[in-house]
Formats: C-alpha cells, sequence, structure tokens
C-alpha cells in the first residue's frame, strides 16, 4: 500500500539525531510491548507479514506520533481485535520461523541479470518501496525461495517466491540531483520484477 | 470508530496493561515469561556479538571468508545466532574498503540485524534516517561526523525483506599487536550499520 510507513527519499524530516546514552526503552510499557509482540507473534498470533501490514494500516498522523513501539502496540491491539474477537484463542495459528522455502521451480534470473521493477500500486501489503517502482536495476544476488509478504500478510497463504538483491545506481532513483557515486541494493521478490523490453 | 478513539484517550501504559491481560486470558502469554523476557532485552549484550565477529573476522582470514560467503553459519560457530528472530532467511555482511563503503537501513520498517547487534537504536528507527539514508546517503553521513572522499562508492542496503545486513568496518592502523579480545573492545555499533569508521 502506498502508506506513511513507505519513508524511502521523504523529504521534511530533518536531521538524524543520535544520543550515545539513550536507554533501550525509555517507559517501561515499550519493553514491555516487545516482549508481548515476541510472544504472541510465537504463538501464532500473526506472521511478521501481517504484523507488519497491521503497522501500515494505522492512521497515518498515528505512525507518525505513536513512535515505534507505539505501533507495535497499535498493531498487537488491532490484531486482537480481528482475530481473538469471540474465540478463547488462536483458532488456526500463524506460521512462525524461517521464512525459507524449497520450491520446484529455478529462479527466473541470474546474478547479472538486467531487471526492471513492476509499476503497481497495490492496496495490500508490499515489500517493493516506492521509490524503486517502475526502476532498472541490475540482479546482484540471488535468495532461497521466501515466503511471499503480499501474499502471506492477509491470509492468502505463502506462496514462495526467489529473493534477489537488486542494485540501482542512485540516479535512476532520484534523477540529476542523484548524489554521486552510490549504489543502492534493495532485496525483492521475483514477482516484483521483469526483464527489461 | 470506537477502537480507535479508545487509543487516542488512553495512555500508552494503561492500553500497555489492558493487551497484556487479554493476551493472558487467551493463554497466548504469561506475565511472568513477559517478564523475564524484558529482563533479557534489557541485559543483552547487544552489539558486543557483532563485535566480536568483527574482531575474529580481522584476525581469522578463512572466518572472515566463511563470514563474508554466508553469514548466519558463521556467527554460530561463535554461539551466536540464538532466534531472537525467526523468520529471517539470511544474515548477509558486507565488508567496507578503501574504495567502497557499505551503509544499512530499512525504509519500509526497521529491519535490523538483532542476531548480532541487539535491538536497534533510536536514530536507527527514526523517519528522517529512514527517508534519508537512500537518497542523500553522503550528505547524512557527512551530517553524522563520516566525510567520505567522492571516489569511495557508497552502497545502501535497503533491507526489505528478510535478510538481514551488517558491516564488517575497516581495521584501525595501529591495531597489529592486538588479539581478538582488544579488538572486541574498539568495534562500536554504529560502525557496524556504517554510520561510522573506526
Amino acid at each position: 500500500m502506498n502508506g506513511i510507513h513507505d519513508m524511502g527519499g521523504m523529504h521534511g524530516f530533518g536531521r538524524v539525531e543520535r544520543r550515545p546514552d539513550e536507554a533501550l526503552f525509555p517507559e517501561a510499557w515499550q519493553g514491555r510491548v516487545c516482549a508481548l509482540v515476541g510472544y504472541a507473534m510465537g504463538a501464532g498470533l500473526a506472521n511478521i507479514d501481517a504484523f507488519r501490514h497491521a503497522i501500515e494500516r494505522m492512521p497515518p498522523g498515528r505512525y507518525l506520533s505513536d513512535g515505534y513501539y507505539g505501533r507495535w502496540l497499535y498493531a498487537l491491539e488491532t490484531l486482537a481485535e480481528e482475530r481473538l474477537g469471540g474465540s478463547a484463542t488462536v483458532e488456526r495459528p500463524d506460521h512462525v520461523g524461517s521464512v525459507v522455502r524449497e520450491i520446484g521451480r529455478e529462479p527466473r534470473f541470474a546474478v547479472g541479470d538486467a531487471v526492471r521493477t513492476w509499476n503497481r500500486h497495490p492496496q495490500g501489503h508490499t515489500r517493493l518501496p516506492g521509490y524503486a517502482r517502475d526502476r532498472r536495476g541490475v540482479v546482484a544476488e540471488v535468495h532461497p525461495a521466501c515466503v511471499y509478504p503480499d501474499t502471506n500478510a492477509d491470509g492468502r497463504g505463502e506462496s514462495p517466491e526467489y529473493l534477489y538483491t537488486v542494485a540501482f545506481e542512485s540516479r535512476e532513483l532520484w534523477g540529476e540531483e542523484a548524489e554521486v557515486g552510490a549504489t543502492v541494493y534493495i532485496d525483492l521478490f521475483e514477482p516484483y520484477l521483469e526483464a527489461p523490453e | 470508530m470506537t477502537a480507535d478513539h479508545q487509543r487516542g484517550s488512553e495512555s500508552p501504559e494503561i492500553r500497555t496493561e489492558a493487551i497484556e491481560a487479554l493476551l493472558v486470558e487467551k493463554g497466548l502469554v504469561q506475565s511472568a515469561a513477559v517478564d523475564a523476557l524484558v529482563e533479557r532485552y534489557e541485559q543483552d549484550i547487544g552489539p558486543l556479538r557483532g563485535a566480536r565477529v568483527v574482531a575474529e573476522a580481522w584476525t581469522d582470514p578463512a572466518f572472515r571468508a566463511r563470514l563474508l560467503q554466508d553469514g548466519m553459519p558463521a556467527i554460530r560457530e561463535l554461539g551466536f545466532g540464538d532466534n531472537t528472530d525467526p523468520h529471517v532467511a539470511r544474515l548477509v555482511v558486507k565488508e567496507n574498503r578503501d574504495s567502497v563503503h557499505n551503509l544499512v537501513v530499512c525504509t519500509l520498517c526497521s529491519c535490523y540485524p538483532w542476531a548480532v547487534l541487539g535491538l536497534p537504536p533510536a536514530w536507527y528507527k527514526s523517519s528522517a534516517y529512514r527517508a534519508r539514508a537512500v537518497r542523500e546517503p553522503r550528505r547524512l553521513l557527512a551530517e553524522l561526523g563520516l566525510d567520505l572522499s567522492q571516489d569511495v562508492e557508497v552502497r545502501v542496503w535497503d533491507s526489505s525483506a528478510e535478510v538481514r545486513y551488517m558491516v564488517l568496518p575497516q581495521r584501525p592502523e595501529g591495531t597489529d599487536g592486538l588479539g581478538v579480545e582488544d579488538l572486541t573492545a574498539l568495534v562500536t555499533r554504529d560502525s557496524m550499520i556504517g554510520v561510522e569508521q573506526l
């Protein structure tokens, strides 16, 4: 979805402030939420993709104002409401564990292949950042097939796909104002990629 | 929406208590286990694991080669790589050289190599870092005190799937005589994310 979470390239957020002495959890509830999410997901409340999608479905203003663990709390509430409503516990637990899967076909692309990302704007969860949509790159690495987040996030199943690291020249992404001598590498699933014409 | 209205008016402390009570009632978590996990996070040695990995790679060329080939099996040799981040597919380690500087970000959420660096720092999760690292990495790094020469290529790794990235920083000069323990103490978290050089 074209949401507030898709931040790559945005303007207006100012400087990055590093504080060397920051606490891991400045407020006690943040540590509690961190642990609760770990356990609830381990118990099958939601898979990682459904969890991320629950964060992305937050009202954009809340996404910005609630902070990192605030978003986790919001997503946990959303998923509990949607999945634990009237039932005693999780009826169909989501799979927990590595997303790597064996699939019965070969990768479509190889290292060095030129590719172009698709120009699609799915309403649901996806892992192609907006700034890299409809852009030309080169396959830098072929990874094992992994659970496909786009379908796994909303109960349509794992439908595993090969995963690639694709290299994009900064100029291809940001045009004439791009910094020189910079390359952005993005991990992209096979359906996002097309062979350029 | 009623639920959203409630979420707007209650403090996160109250909401956390409420969701914990619900998850306990439904049998998904036990409060004692949550206490223990929070304590574990707080005592977490976090980036120390990564620092040790770096020090081993600096002193053992065969380990360095295995680490760059496939990170997860290599860190397991050192007893790291437990299941704090169970869905991860691979750990990929990128080596800085005189001509190449690597920088790690996650623009879509805040994916981070928990297995070697622990929980991410606040700045890594900030909107500013996520927005800028991919568009203007040189300017961002300069603001953070790292001025890269124009002939150094910057490679930014946007962790958009379940591959996690860690940077293997260059070994500082004048450290030839040091052993793994002393070298480990020199390695900072931020150098393994790529916003600092040692």
